[in-house]
């Protein structure tokens, strides 16, 4: 093919992309006279540079396209959905010869007559006919698509019009022959180019070499640390320095916006809104959002489907629509952006969400899981079955979607990159996916264990979080217990399973005696499973390379890497790993394996909350426990730091003297550093001191039994153990005598009526309001509340639960607001939903604020606004007078 | 990489090799390097004739090991082996050998087919004979040697 031909079809398939974003707006937004003029130029540049190359097929079609436009143009017809469908046609006709062109070299033959009649009639003002896919064999609309897919992504990425020009490297350049062939930008003036035009491939080869560049480093780097004082030290720094900038950059132009994979969606979307006779309006946000071309070429096609089926499964027809009192036009929205080292890309629909009858009862059908294991799971562990082999809850296979290869594929092809792909879905509401994958796959940061005397790289990524197993011992650890053989762990009160690396990889090497294991715990989308390691070694960047064609068929590894010192590793892939060991096979069973808390079950159990647990006094004591959001922060403070100052102690923190109380009541002189709890109010602090910090934990914080002794509020069972929690109350007024009266309260404290029915609470507020500066009165009921206002009580503000027996928040509110001697009074709720829907409620139940439970900070703070505002002005100056 | 079949009147290079006592050949142009004896870092869940992985100057290099794709009995512990460095489809493999000779010029009027009765495994992978003095030496078909798919 000579270079001019390689030229005209880059550009062509460019056009072409930009021509299918054009028209789908077109028939949107039909009087934008400026895209319309755009249209008809592309179609005209077409046209001329194929007479000009001679070819007269695409010429002929080209040019009766160009007539149909040039008439809308000129505001002679009207650009009706059935004449855009008609242009698209003719589009879609070039394509495929633009196509067969690429392949052969040469125009196909072909008969386009029927298509060019009834583009001419249309020019001259007839209706279009319905169907204009009957000629040129083989190559109607229908059959391009497919041809066009078939193709080595004959994609030349323009970008959308409105994408902002991006500074000096133009990420875009894809042609489809990465033909080396390098032509300056078309609309730019000779000289005046700011980007060029380089082959993919070139970048590739590029990247390749830096990645080589990069290990050569690294082994260099690892020989000077043997030797001291080396005279290679400083120019090595420097090679090390410049390395990862060049690698920096080499990088960046490979990064892309996801826009590229995502401008054929529109036509895709439109297309499919016809044949479906649906409405979709596509919301694309976060286009610039860039990542890896490689990257970007693997997700196209999960892409691509999950719109789809966004379009055909999720999406509810016009009626229906209306019937569910929503608006007809459904809406589909992508989402992206960077989050860590990860892109994030949200598929969204407002449709009827994923029906868990059906696939409730498709589950059974296919004996996926018996009635017994259902029952006992969640719904959106039902839901997440759309993503097992062969599952399609489609009643009708469509054209579109529904033939049953669909969400595993796609889960499949993301977890090849590394990804996670995740769902949320409401009914009646839609159903978001998410997806998470990396950056980039060639340089990727990795932990490097070792099993059975061999070495391995998981990808940090993954990696959670490292435990070493113990002896059971409070002070070792938990140790690895075995149900059956199989290895669990006890991690925060949950049920870790563990894949011992050995025995999975049959390394026949006995273990590294002596040390006890490593666990790498590792997240593999919602679970979590731990890997049994016999050591950890460092952190290091390796350059991720393919495995062998023949080792394809080992899943546990998703590639290779030489490490610096020169030696070959296996890269462990944790979700093939997992697909291994059977916990990752569509989560179904594995409930258990569930640690981190997922968002959709910390709704039903609002009360979780995260609690500080620590240590103090006698080795067999019960645990303390406090709520975290009361800590202000943890300190380590040395020995030498605490010093006496009368009978108390002291630490001199940011200038000031910080008061220190020991938990047990003496500080043990053998340490040399002292764990402390520090607690404040604005500019003052205390510390407590406790002898360790063990753990944060989520639960419920539940005080069962009463106090037995000054300084602690009761009895909870967290994590499984009794636990004590204490009475931050009681510190601070041991820390300042004045604690609860600080000099804000010389016009007499404001007084603030605090209804919470739960005792706990209570005994945690008062006195965390008092240490504020408030005077507090608390009622454990609505009903208790109303009976202090009919008894006359005055107060600033009115603080009240939500969720309460008998009659809740939101219904005080509106009783208090209803009239009587507190309807103006400011009144703040605390609640332990924070959703924006919750805090509308509230607002319009008559609340003047929203807070979170145990969000201390910003309960004074809306205690301080309400109190500032003028209502509360009014009440606090009643309450002086 | 040599496609050409050695029937042609010209002479023809080949890279001579032994394994288990038997004189073998690789054609020279296939052959990228040839290396003395070098850390193979194992690969776990992989079929037995791959003998792991090696570092080839930045390159990740697959090492099978002929012994065990030929049937042929291990190879005593300890023994240094050499390898030979052959390309497919754009990955490298080292072929592990007991020992890489010279690169002799062979007349293709030397060269005939297998005999019909050499082992299966023996005729799947070897292209044909040289009738040398005094000894045979069978060429070898990297391509279905590396074929370890089919194999498995």
């Amino acid at each position: 093919m000579d270079d001019l031909l390689a030229e005209f079809l880059t550009e062509t398939n460019e056009m072409l992309a930009e021509l299918d974003v054009a028209l789908v707006r077109l028939e949107t937004v039909p009087e934008d006279a400026q895209n319309l003029s755009g249209i008809f130029r592309l179609v005209h540049t077409i046209k001329g540079t194929c007479g000009f190359l001679g070819l007269p097929r695409l010429e002929k079609v080209a040019h009766a396209g160009e007539n149909v436009l040039s008439r809308m143009r000129d505001g002679a017809l009207r650009p009706t959905p059935a004449l855009v469908s008609l242009v698209l046609a003719a589009l879609d006709r070039i394509k495929s010869i633009v196509a067969d062109l690429g392949a052969t070299g040469a125009e196909p033959a072909g008969e386009d007559g029927a298509l060019i009649a009834a583009l001419d009639a249309a020019a001259d003002g007839d209706a279009p006919p319905g169907d204009v896919s009957g000629d040129g064999p083989g190559d109607g609309p229908a059959a391009t698509e497919g041809t066009a897919e078939a193709l080595p992504t004959p994609v030349a990425p323009a970008p959308p019009p409105a994408a902002p020009p991006l500074g000096t490297t133009r990420p875009e350049a894809g042609p489809p022959k990465p033909a080396l062939a390098s032509a300056p930008v078309p609309d730019s003036a000779p000289g005046a180019a700011q980007t060029i035009r380089v082959g993919v491939d070139v970048l590739d080869d590029l990247m390749t070499l830096v990645s080589e560049l990069v290990l050569t480093r690294n082994q260099l780097l690892q020989l000077a640390r043997t030797q001291e004082n080396s005279a290679f030290t400083v120019p090595l720094q420097r090679l090390s320095h410049i390395t990862s900038d060049l690698q920096e950059g080499v990088m960046k132009t490979r990064m892309q916006p996801i826009g590229n994979a995502w401008n054929k969606l529109p036509r895709v979307v439109r297309d499919l809104a016809h044949e479906l006779d649906k409405r979709i309006d596509l919301v694309m946000l976060g286009a610039e959002t860039e990542l890896d071309r490689q990257v970007l070429e693997l997700i196209k096609d999960p892409l691509t489907h999950m719109v789809r089926n966004s379009a055909d499964h999720g999406l509810e027809s016009p009626a229906e629509r209306r019937a569910a009192g929503k608006p007809e036009t459904g809406r589909i929205t992508l989402n992206a952006f960077h989050e860590g080292g990860h892109i994030i890309i949200e598929i969204a629909d407002d449709g009827r969400g994923l029906p868990v009858d059906r696939i409730r009862a498709k589950v059974l059908a296919q004996g996926l899981a018996s009635e017994t294991e259902l029952a006992g799971m969640s719904d959106a562990q039902i839901q997440r079955f759309i993503f097992r082999a062969g599952f399609s809850t489609a009643a009708a296979v469509t054209a579109v979607s529904g033939r049953g290869v669909g969400m595993d594929v796609v889960k499949t092809n993301i977890e090849r990159i590394g990804g996670t792909i995740e769902l949320a879905s409401r009914a009646g509401a839609g159903t978001t996916f998410t997806i998470k994958i990396p950056l980039t796959l060639a340089i990727v940061s990795a932990l490097i264990v070792e099993a059975g005397g061999e070495r391995f790289a998981v990808p940090q990524t993954s990696v959670a979080e490292l435990v070493r197993a113990g002896d059971g011992s409070a002070e070792g650890g938990s140790r690895i217990e075995r149900i059956n053989d199989t290895p669990v762990l006890r991690l925060r009160d949950r049920l870790l399973p563990l894949v011992s690396l050995r025995e999975l990889l049959r390394l026949d090497a006995p273990a590294a005696g002596g040390d006890p294991p490593t666990i790498v715990v590792a997240q593999v989308g919602p679970t979590t499973l731990g890997l049994i390691v016999d050591r950890v070694f460092d952190t290091e960047e390796i350059v991720v390379k393919p495995v062998a064609p023949i080792l394809r068929h080992v899943t546990m590894f998703s590639g290779n890497t030489i490490l610096g010192d020169g030696s070959v590793i296996m890269i462990l892939d944790p979700n093939g790993i997992a697909r291994a060991t059977g916990i990752g096979a569509g989560e179904g069973r594995e409930g258990a394996a569930r640690i981190a808390a997922p968002a959709e079950t910390t709704g039903h159990s609002a009360a979780m909350t995260s609690i500080l647990l620590f240590r103090a006094g006698a080795a067999d004591a019960p645990p303390l426990a406090v709520p975290l959001a009361l800590v202000a922060r943890l300190e380590e403070i040395p020995r030498e730091r605490i010093e006496r100052c009368g009978d108390a102690l002291a630490t001199q923190y940011r200038g000031r003297l910080m008061p220190l109380l020991p938990l047990t009541g003496e500080v043990d002189p053998a340490r040399a550093q002292q764990p402390a709890l520090v607690f404040t109010d604005g500019d003052r602090s205390m510390g407590l001191l406790v002898d360790a910090i063990t753990d944060v934990v989520e639960d419920r914080l539940e005080v069962e039994l009463g106090a037995a002794r000054p300084g602690l509020l009761g009895t909870a069972v967290i994590a499984g153990r009794a636990t004590d929690v204490i009475d931050t109350g009681y510190w601070l007024t041991r820390a300042f005598g004045d604690w609860f009266r600080p000099e804000a309260a010389k016009l007499g404290p404001p007084r603030i009526l605090c209804v919470e029915d739960s005792d706990f609470f209570r005994a945690l507020l008062v006195p965390a309001l008092a240490a504020a500066g408030f005077e507090v009165t608390a009622a454990a009921s609505a009903a208790e509340a109303l009976a202090l206002r009919e008894a006359g009580a005055g107060f600033s503000a009115i603080i009240s639960d939500i969720e309460m027996p008998d009659m809740n928040g939101f219904e005080l509110a509106r009783a208090l607001r209803a009239g009587g001697a507190w309807s103006a009074l400011p009144l703040v709720a605390l609640s332990g939903r924070s959703t924006e829907a919750d805090r509308a409620r509230a607002l319009e139940a008559g609340f003047n604020e929203h807070v979170a439970k145990f969000d201390r900070d910003a309960l004074l703070d809306a205690l301080r606004r309400v109190l500032s505002g003028p209502g509360g002005a009014d009440a606090a100056r009643e309450l002086v007078a | 990489m040599s496609t050409q079949e050695p029937m042609t009147d010209t002479e023809q290079q080949y890279v001579t090799l032994t394994v288990a006592g038997q004189l073998c050949g690789i054609p020279v142009l296939g052959v990228r390097d040839v290396l003395a004896d070098q850390t193979i870092a194992r690969i776990p869940l992989a079929p037995g004739e791959v003998a792991g992985s090696l570092n080839l100057r930045g390159r990740i290099v697959t090492a099978i090991d002929l012994r065990r794709r030929l049937d042929l009995p291990p190879a005593e512990p300890g023994t240094r082996r050499m390898s030979v460095v052959t390309e497919l489809a754009g990955e490298l493999y080292a072929l592990l050998v007991d020992q890489v000779a010279e690169v002799m010029s062979l007349p293709a009027s030397a060269f005939e087919p297998c005999p019909p009765t050499l082992p299966a495994v023996w005729a799947e992978h070897s292209r044909g004979v040289f009738r040398l003095e005094g000894r045979l030496l069978v060429v070898l078909d990297v391509a279905r040697l590396l074929d370890l798919a089919v194999a498995a």
